[in-house]
């Protein structure tokens, strides 16, 4: 399978998620340009974290008028992946691809640290690699995190088991504590309804590797490999103990 | 025409620095500030547009653009010509 890393001006774990999808996980990986209008042929768009735009108006406002971001819109709705990692969920909030808002973290402090996260839907094609329950020490790096969805919709998100990853202590508890942002009910990540589009506020990429302090951001990419390659005939199997197929 | 736009967060949502400006208020020793609201203000210089087409035009675009419905709500008005 093929990724697409988009680039915005101001986006600046472009290279790193570039580097972790063609070097640590060594598939075939293009940078794509905001003002194309070529997704070049990928089976999965990401949009990396960063500052599009400057941040200017609301994170990810500015980022989704885009040229490129109308193919992405289309290549969603057509049943495209495509992940969004912190500036890139704020994106994909922004465009509409996935229900709510952010808003500036409960401290008024740019967080960045690392954070513990509970997978708690294991059957997504962005963490079928993993375990329901599983605790990802991956780190976070953001202003507005404060993930807020109108009561109405939050019950949707939760009906429809929307909510991928909440922030929760090292055992995997769920609490006030752990909840860095003020984000309702701890989300930390969340997907479409119907299951092709994931945003997330922490990096995987930036814990993919052991000389960065944690993996645990693999089991995302490796799920979406797992899922995407179970279509065509995988040319390098993920070699994953617990993986599930459905 | 000048019209001018007020997008702040709806009622319903926290605003932390809002509430960050409130406690300092209160640290200063003005006890009688009960709330306060952070928002944005944005003055938007049209070309050609009558009162009417405005009334249709500055929503929009405060709707589409300048504001998130989600967590915010705005208020407008023509601050110069008609």
């Amino acid at each position: 399978m093929k990724f697409g890393v988009v680039q915005f001006p101001g986006s600046n774990c472009d290279f790193d998620t570039f580097h972790a999808l063609r070097n640590v996980m060594k598939r075939p990986t293009v940078l794509l340009w905001h003002k194309d209008h070529d997704l070049q042929g990928v089976d999965c768009v990401v949009l990396p974290g960063g500052f599009s735009y400057g941040d200017y108006l609301r994170s990810g406002a500015i980022a989704r008028f885009s040229p490129l971001m109308q193919e992405v819109k289309a290549f969603a709705r057509k049943g495209g992946h495509v992940l969004g990692i912190c500036n890139g969920f704020q994106i994909l909030l922004e465009l509409g691809l996935l229900p709510g808002a952010m808003i500036r973290n409960k401290n008024l402090k740019f967080l960045c640290q690392h954070v513990h996260v509970r997978i708690e839907n294991e059957k997504t094609d962005f963490t079928r690699a993993g375990r329901k329950g599983q605790v990802l020490r991956i780190p976070i790096a953001h202003f507005d995190g404060n993930y807020y969805a109108p009561a109405r919709g939050l019950k949707d998100i939760e009906r429809h088991r929307q909510v991928v990853f909440r922030y929760c202590d090292a055992k995997g508890n769920i609490t006030e504590e752990a909840n860095v942002n003020g984000s309702l009910g701890n989300i930390a990540g969340i997907r479409n309804r119907e299951g092709n589009v994931l945003g997330l506020m922490p990096h995987p990429e930036r814990a993919s590797e052991a000389l960065l302090g944690s993996e645990d951001g693999r089991t995302i990419f490796e799920s979406l490999i797992l899922s995407l390659e179970r279509r065509k005939p995988a040319r390098r199997p993920v070699r994953r103990e617990r993986a599930r197929h459905d | 025409m000048k019209v001018r736009i007020l997008v702040s967060f709806k009622d319903s949502v926290l605003d932390p620095q809002g509430q960050t400006v409130k406690n300092a208020l209160h640290t200063m020793g003005y006890a009688a500030v009960k709330d306060v609201r952070q928002g944005k203000v944005f003055e938007l210089e049209l070309e050609g547009a009558t009162k009417k087409e405005a009334e249709t035009l500055v929503p929009e675009i405060a709707r589409r653009v300048l504001a998130n419905p989600i967590i915010e709500k705005f208020d407008w008005q023509i601050i110069k010509g008609r």
